[in-house]
């Protein structure tokens, strides 16, 4: 059943990892229909598992994660593990590091409850890049602006499902109304519980990790596995406005206690100098 | 920074490089340089007033070249001005974010600029070199309030480079508060150092020596305790390794040999520059000699500050 998408009401993901089949569709859908160009060395061959993609940048906002988590030798048949896959995007987190640092107000707050940047604001200082702890935002290259998912922000106001979600066979991507997702995603992740899938585990579903990712996942690993900060971890870059500006000010009086001594010890030294600049220095 | 546990970094690089090295290297410097000149002109004698002037002169290119530097950063650079003017439509205004390091700094530069322009005609009127000025040009820029505001201002810029990198979630950066400090120790000592080397060319100002010399050996001492913390903080966050491993151990090699002058100058004459702190040298080239070294620390160590992180 299509959801109603209404402005005003919180929207996101739910990307439930178990059953991620690493197809990749949901990366073909996003580069479709955002029509994000390829990068020069996309159709390369990476040499690192299935996964050809590599990263999230700034023409790619979708990125099926290959984990390699099979051990090279299982204790018996059948005993092994397989890859962890996870299509990976932008976790529109409601504290936003990127939209914190943001100095021309170019990444801003949608109606759809989503992150979103303005391209025609953007001048290209790079901060968010810089900021983001999940190594979201890159450069478009052809643009020379900031990029990354948009939660289909086009399609969300012309009332339609993000593509990728649409794409997805397996609904491992699964989008909308954030409350209707957090009750979704508790209850997928009892019934794993109780098959003894014991490690899969929510993350970014409630307040701990910037205060909520509108996509958050199931996972089936520790988050660090999938390369994103565990709770301890996930901090904003604005945690260190009040320790640096202190540090400055401590150095700034400490300066000036070294310059008010230098101008003490010239005078008891005698007044000034009587060398010529050349005999001052070495 | 996140204390005693080992940071987690899966941040991307901003890719700062050339531009925002000399944007800091020369904030840091001409920061330094009007800071001293403030100083020196009001809490100095009236013989220090040819040193404090060349402070100034030092200072006022830095307000044409830190602009230029971050505009030619940026991947947009005709959108320079959206820094303080937010474009969004409906929300037209200006952009000013007190928890966003840049967006304050680029508000601070404005002002400085101000600041430094006016005490830079100031000082020209002073030497005779512009007539016809406005009278309150002369009154102004010269007096103890405009010079202190704009030593503070000055004093910010130098240190803000620093809290810009750290609020951020990049390995180094963000692990550590005491890249403001530790920048703002660097640029005195650089500005006290770049100030002597200029002196040769300003008459009168080696009245004005051992307040530098002396003042640049305390801000030897006071870069070095920062850096002891900075090296603290980042044993602690456990990324240590990355910033000091190979091949950025030879940046910090230099940026040490920075320090070696105002550490000689301490070793051999304390806090005097009558003693053994005064070294005699006969030759240009032993003259420029000491100063330099000092500069090429300056530079060094933002030069691996920056990078190693990006690495
Ligand atoms: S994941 Fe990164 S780019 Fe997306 S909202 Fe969070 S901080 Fe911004």
């Amino acid at each position: 059943m299509a959801t109603e998408i209404t402005p005003g009401e919180a929207y996101g993901f739910f990307t439930d990892t178990s059953v991620c089949i690493g197809c990749k569709a949901c990366e073909v859908a996003c580069k479709e229909w955002n029509q994000l160009p390829e990068k020069e060395d996309e159709l390369g061959f990476l040499g690192q598992s299935l996964d050809n993609t590599g990263e999230l940048n700034g023409s790619t906002w979708r990125h099926v994660q290959f984990i390699d988590n099979v051990p090279d030798q299982t204790m018996s048949e059948g005993n092994g593990k397989a890859f962890l896959l996870m299509s990976d995007v932008c976790k529109h987190c409601k504290h936003a590091s990127c939209l914190e640092v943001c100095p021309t107000g170019a990444i801003i707050r949608t109606e759809f409850d989503t992150v979103f940047i303005q391209e025609d604001v953007c001048n290209g200082c790079r901060d968010c890049i810089a900021a983001c702890p999940y190594d979201v935002i890159d450069m478009d290259e052809e643009r020379d602006v900031a990029r990354k998912c948009t939660l289909c922000y086009d399609r969300l106001q012309g009332g339609m499902e993000p593509a990728c979600a649409k794409a997805c066979p397996t609904d491992s991507i699964q989008f909308g109304p954030l409350d209707e997702l957090r009750n979704r995603a508790k209850k997928r992740e009892a019934t794993l519980h109780a098959q003894g899938l014991k490690e899969a585990n929510l993350y970014g579903h409630d307040d701990k990790v910037y205060g909520g990712l509108n996509a958050f996942f199931l996972l089936m690993d520790k988050p660090e596995a999938y390369k994103l900060p565990n709770v301890a971890n996930a901090v904003l870059p604005s945690r260190n406005n009040i320790g640096g500006y202190l540090g400055g000010v401590v150095t700034a009086v400490l300066g000036l206690l070294a310059t008010v001594i230098a101008l003490r010890e010239r005078r008891r030294g005698g007044g000034e100098s009587s060398e010529s600049p050349e005999d001052a220095r070495a | 920074m996140t204390s005693f546990a080992e940071a987690q970094h899966f941040v991307g690089d901003p890719e700062w490089t050339w531009y925002i090295l000399f944007y800091f290297f020369v904030a840091g410097l001409a920061g330094g340089a009007y800071f001293l000149a403030t100083l020196l002109r009001h809490w100095g004698t009236p013989a220090d007033e040819p040193m404090a002037r060349l402070g100034i002169y030092v200072a006022f290119p830095a307000t044409l070249i830190c602009p230029i530097l971050l505009t030619l950063d940026l991947t947009k650079p005709l959108r320079f001005w959206h820094m303080v003017v937010n474009t969004t439509p409906d929300g037209f205004g200006l952009n000013f974010k007190i928890w966003s390091p840049m967006s304050v700094g680029v508000w601070a530069l404005v002002l400085v600029s101000l600041f430094t322009v006016v005490s830079f005609l100031d000082a020209l009127a002073r030497d005779g070199k512009l007539r016809g000025l406005p009278a309150a040009v002369v009154a102004v820029g010269g007096t103890k309030a405009w010079n202190v505001v704009g030593a503070v201002l000055w004093l910010f810029i130098a240190s803000y480079t620093g809290v810009l990198l750290a609020v951020s979630n990049q390995p180094i950066w963000s692990d550590t508060w005491a890249l403001g400090g530790l920048f703002l120790a660097s640029g005195l000592s650089g500005a006290a150092a770049l100030l002597l080397l200029l002196s040769r060319y300003r008459r009168g100002a080696e009245s004005s020596h051992p307040v530098l010399e002396i003042g640049e050996r305390l801000f030897t001492v006071l870069e070095l305790m920062l850096l002891a913390v900075f090296v603290l903080t980042l044993i602690a966050d456990g990324t240590l390794d990355d910033a000091f491993g190979f091949p950025w151990i030879l940046l910090w090699l230099v940026a040490l040999a920075g320090t070696l002058p105002g550490l000689r100058g301490l070793a051999a004459g304390r806090l005097s520059v009558t003693g053994g702190g005064a070294v005699t040298a006969t030759r240009v080239s032993a003259w420029a000699l000491a100063p330099s070294l000092v500069l090429i620390g300056v530079l060094a160590l933002r030069a691996v500050v920056i990078f190693s992180a990006q690495g």
